[in-house]
């Protein structure tokens, strides 16, 4: 067996700009939707009369949904008439990506219903069809498999969760979706982004996909030696990858390490049976529990015999208490808790004690957890934190986690079973015939390193930019530009990638300038309206909102004309006339700083210098 | 279209059938699945696998394609819990007939037939257990559209039985495209029927999670329970939503959408009731109340009616043979009930020849009137029957009705008398 750290696959989403993937929708998104449809999604019965583990658990919840309306949603997306079939553009994009990627392109495809009933899809199931298998992909010079490519829908979007009703708009419903599975090839977390990075810039390559936050989603798959399949699904941010892959490493470490100190204490499943133990806090003045019981609520507990100092320990390197409470919190409670964190919250040392002395609890690694809700809710929290706890004896379980922001993740459900798929009856089959795989090879776009050997013969950059170009995604925005304004494509070139991440870094949010913003800036430069200089601090303000035209005058950056450069200049010459006599042309290097302050970026760099030297060489005759 | 003769023998010399594990290499490819039965417009060279990620694909099979059986089918065990009655609940019984409600997808061979029984239907639905007892029985199992006046009077044979065996109500599921008429025939061969007979169908089959056919029977059964209401109904959703359900007068009912769940409408009356997803009946219309009556079921049709739509530039010549060869004709005539003026001689024709002709409006909404228009008193002074403000679907099915029951000179003093409320003088905004 290979000797790694750990084993990481990705899965890819990618949103296409194309038509909705059954229906003929535009696929746009609404802030606004209208009216709201009442929905209730069943549990159906798989091939071997169960149903699947994840279905259940979103039915016992009782969930109901609700649907908006908006212009990009019809019948379809409301499940009201059947769908069509494969959208044409979507499925030949498809089909040269896997090309791209080498794949093995199905002879006939044949779309799935995929049983989803958390709502976000309006029949209960996402409709998907694999398009290629057995592709790969080259990262770094190590070969990445890719198992499978699929063409499916993108799911509604949930705008608001209110009790057990969760409302969805339609307007991301349909969309078609690449998915693109790699196998569990990946061994460090730098390299997760690394391939996510490379797929993404083939899957650019294409055209034909959209751009921007939320139109590529990626969902890891990461396991270490001895812990276990931890999907977390749906991050956004590329650059947190590697952050997510090393926090699920440490927290399965974790996991293993409790799991070996409770077998050292011998500690067995604890009761998954709660304990009402209102009356030990009926006076308790913790805002939490008096809340609770004002409105007659419940404190239920659990005993953890052997758990002490695993809940929150070693310095907060054990977090066991927290994994307790995420269980906790899908059953609508806020959280929960446990004898490792008290006393706090209000929750005094004579409450703690009381209740040691009530569940009769004295044992040298002795903890308890306990929820304050409604009684059915404080039950059913509580005792999914219990098992969670039970589940600690065996290691790491399996489980589909929530990115959160910071680079750490959530528990969200089990991890579903073997996908359960049928037969999309409703579409027709498409036979991928010979003259269109023709077709698809004759029409192959260009590979990134193609794109980039372009782009450096082409407009005259350099290799890195080039490269960091399409690696960042700014590619086709800088050719738009370069080819709009040629002389300036150096001047693109670096815009795009340094001053693109100098301001980036700053907080500026270069994303929402958009592409037109950027054709107006440059188109302002090409006709000289503000120096080069000035690109910096134009880029912010449009950042800002503030319409490109009216930056230059707004920001009092607009064009000097060459006469009137030419009096600052004098008199800054003039100033310090002893020091350019002294030196000669040789005072052209140290005054060309102060020069640039005056002049504060209304004048170009190039224009400046000339006009310093004249005015020296004037000077000194 | 079946497969290509050269697939058919690889499969037969491979012994391989639908439901088995298949290994099958072609075009130096190898995939493994369970083979799966060819799709209608999948192409005759290409075999459709079930791979193990559920995923299914089809492989052409080239001529350098060879099969090898992993393993033989596994036989699925069908699973029916037997239900159990709780006491002090009205007893139901729910007559399957097939159609979308009854439809589901066989998981191995991936056709979807309406081959589910009522306790499998019900068995998807553990909690209309606490509505009503339910018993289920299956009378056949078709698509509505196959539906004729036989299958009509078994249904009505058997609500009569089960109403008389002392069912405090019946459920029928069935398949929505002919609903309409499979109601408007229980309506007049069960027309006074002393408990409620629902028909429930879905637009969504029962395989699917967003399935409509529970709600519509939830609220069918809960209507047969707290409705007090005899008569034969229709119950599916009022909106698209799966919170508010109407209750359809059995012979005011059409389907008027192709695909929506809320595709059934009450016309030209008010729906007879409203539920919502909690059971609370609204009731919108007089009905009789239930009673413990017997009943016996006029089954008898005259299957031999034609109903026609008129359109401008019919010709008499293209329907004067299936006319004059027919017991009764319905015409779905264009406004208040009219048609071209080139047709009224058959009109005169075929009632003279005791072939009686109905006039119903293709406007399904409103009523005909044909003292309004000069074409219109010609069409009466030819014979025709106005039929008010019925259905051309209703319509039908009661000169079927008629005809099978009555003597013929009876049927003009029939046809607008109201058996179940097919027709009413008044019309209301």
């Amino acid at each position: 067996m290979e000797d790694y750290e750990m084993m990481c696959g990705i899965e890819i989403h990618q949103q296409l700009d194309t038509r909705k993937l059954h229906c003929s929708c535009e696929t746009t998104l609404h802030d606004e939707g209208r009216g709201n449809v009442f929905r209730k999604l069943r549990p159906t019965v798989s091939e071997t009369g169960e149903i699947d583990r994840a279905a259940l658990a979103q039915h016992k919840r009782q969930m109901s949904f609700r649907y908006q309306s908006c212009d990009s949603a019809c019948l379809v997306d409301f499940d009201e008439e059947p769908p069509q079939p494969l959208n044409e553009d979507a499925l030949d994009t498809t089909l040269t990506f896997s090309a791209m990627l080498k794949a093995d392109i199905i002879d006939e495809i044949h779309t799935m219903r995929k049983i989803v009933i958390d709502g976000s899809n309006s029949g209960g199931f996402q409709r998907t069809s694999l398009v290629s298998t057995g592709g790969e992909v080259d990262v770094n010079g190590r070969k990445i498999s890719i198992l499978s490519v699929c063409l499916e829908e993108d799911a509604a979007r949930k705008i608001e969760t209110k009790g057990n009703e969760v409302t969805y708009r339609l307007d991301r419903l349909g969309f078609p979706l690449i998915e693109v599975a790699t196998g569990p090839d990946m061994r460090t977390p730098e390299e997760v982004m690394e391939v996510a990075m490379r797929i993404g810039s083939l899957l650019r390559a294409t055209k034909m996909v959209k751009r921007g936050i939320g139109t590529i989603r990626e969902d890891l798959n990461i396991s270490i030696p001895g812990g276990a399949r931890i999907e977390i699904k749906g991050v956004q941010e590329l650059r947190l990858l590697p952050d997510f892959v090393r926090n699920e490493i440490n927290r399965q470490k974790m996991l293993l390490r409790i799991k070996g100190i409770l077998e050292e204490r011998n500690v067995t499943p604890v009761s998954t049976e709660p304990l009402d133990v209102t009356e030990v806090f009926k006076d308790c003045p913790s805002k939490i529990i008096s809340g609770a019981l004002k409105s007659k609520g419940a404190i239920m507990a659990i005993k953890l015999p052997g758990f002490a100092g695993l809940l929150n320990g070693d310095s907060g390197k054990l977090r066991l208490g927290s994994e307790m409470a995420q269980y906790a919190m899908t059953h609508g409670v806020k959280g929960i808790f446990h004898s490792d964190e008290l006393p706090n919250y209000g929750i005094g040392q004579e409450y703690v004690d009381a209740l040691k002395n009530y569940l009769g609890m004295n044992g040298e690694f002795d903890a308890f957890a306990i929820c304050a809700a409604p009684k059915k809710t404080a039950i059913s929290a509580i005792t999914a934190a219990a098992e969670r706890a039970n589940a600690a004896l065996k290691g790491v379980p399996e489980e589909t986690r929530d990115p959160l922001p910071d680079g750490i993740s959530r528990y969200s459900r089990p991890l579903p079973g073997a996908a359960r798929m049928y037969p999309e009856t409703d579409v027709p089959p498409t036979i991928i015939t010979d003259e269109k795989l023709a077709e698809i090879m004759e029409y192959m776009p260009e590979f990134p390193e193609e794109i980039e050997k372009r782009l450096i013969a082409e407009y005259k950059i350099n290799e890195q930019q080039a490269h960091q170009l399409i690696r960042e995604n700014n590619n086709e925005l800088f050719e738009k530009l370069a080819a709009e304004y040629g002389d300036l494509s150096q001047i693109v070139a670096a815009t795009l990638t340094n001053t693109y991440n100098e301001l980036d870094r700053e907080g500026v949010p270069v994303s929402d300038i958009t592409d037109d913003a950027m054709l107006a800036i440059f188109g302002m430069l090409h006709e000289n309206k503000f120096a080069k200089e000035a690109l910096p601090e134009i880029m912010r303000e449009v950042a800002k909102g503030t319409e490109p035209s009216k930056v230059p005058s707004k920001l009092g950056l607009e064009s000097m004309d060459s006469s009137e450069a030419a009096g600052i200049i004098a008199s800054i010459v003039k100033e310090r006339e002893e020091f350019v006599r002294d030196k000669g042309m040789a005072a052209i290097g140290p005054l060309m700083g102060p020069v640039m302050g005056a002049l504060r970026g209304k004048v170009d760099g190039k224009e400046a210098n000339r006009l310093l030297t004249e005015e020296i060489s004037k000077l000194i005759g | 279209m079946s497969y290509t003769e050269s697939l058919s023998k690889l499969l037969a010399s491979a012994d391989a059938s639908e439901g088995c594990k298949l290994s099958v290499k072609t075009g130096g490819r190898t995939y493994t699945g369970l083979m799966m039965p060819r799709h209608d417009m999948s192409a005759p060279d290409t075999l459709v696998l079930k791979l193990d990620s559920g995923f299914n694909i089809g492989v052409r099979m080239r001529s350098d394609a060879s099969i090898e059986v992993l393993e033989k089918p596994v036989k699925a065990v069908e699973k029916t819990e037997v239900p159990t009655f709780k006491k002090g609940l009205k007893k139901l019984v729910l007559l399957g007939t097939g159609g979308t409600i009854a439809s589901r997808i066989d998981h191995r061979t991936g056709r979807v037939e309406p081959v589910m029984s009522g306790s499998e239907i019900l068995n998807l639905i553990p909690e209309i257990s606490d509505v009503a007892n339910i018993e289920s029985k299956s009378l056949f199992s078709v698509y509505s559209d196959n539906m004729s006046p036989e299958h009509w009077q078994k249904i009505a044979v058997a609500v009569a039985e089960e109403i008389n065996s002392g069912a405090d109500g019946v459920l029928i599921s069935h398949g929505t495209d002919t609903m309409g008429y499979t109601a408007a025939a229980l309506s007049f061969m069960l027309y006074n029927v002393p408990k409620p007979v629902v028909l429930v169908g879905a637009q969504r089959s029962s395989d699917r999670p967003s399935t409509d056919a529970a709600g519509n029977l939830i609220a069918g059964a809960r209507f047969c329970v707290d409705g007090n209401k005899a008569g034969v109904f229709v119950v599916m959703h009022e909106t698209i939503g799966d919170d508010l359900f109407a209750v359809h007068s059995g012979t005011r009912v059409r389907k008027m959408h192709s695909s929506r769940r809320d595709a059934f409408r009450s016309m030209n009356v008010p729906l007879v009731a409203r539920i919502d997803r909690d059971g609370k009946i609204e009731h919108l219309s007089e009905c009789r109340p239930v009673s413990d009556r017997k009943i016996k079921a006029d089954t008898k049709m005259e299957e031999n009616c034609l109903l026609l739509y008129c359109f401008p530039g019919m010709k008499p010549e293209s329907f004067e043979d299936a006319v004059m060869n027919s017991k009764g004709v319905v015409l779905a005539g264009t406004g208040l009930g009219h048609v071209n003026e080139s047709m009224i001689p058959l009109i005169r024709k075929a009632t003279e020849a005791g072939i009686p002709v109905v006039m119903t409006t293709q406007c399904l909404e409103g009523t005909v009137n044909l003292n309004v228009y000069n074409a219109g008193r010609e069409i009466l002074a030819a014979g025709a029957i106005p039929a008010e403000d019925m259905l051309p679907e209703t319509a039908l099915v009661k000169l079927m009705w008629i005809l099978g029951n009555y003597p013929a000179d009876a049927t003009e003093s029939i046809m607008n008398v109201s058996f179940a409320g097919e027709t009413s003088d008044r019309r209301v905004l």
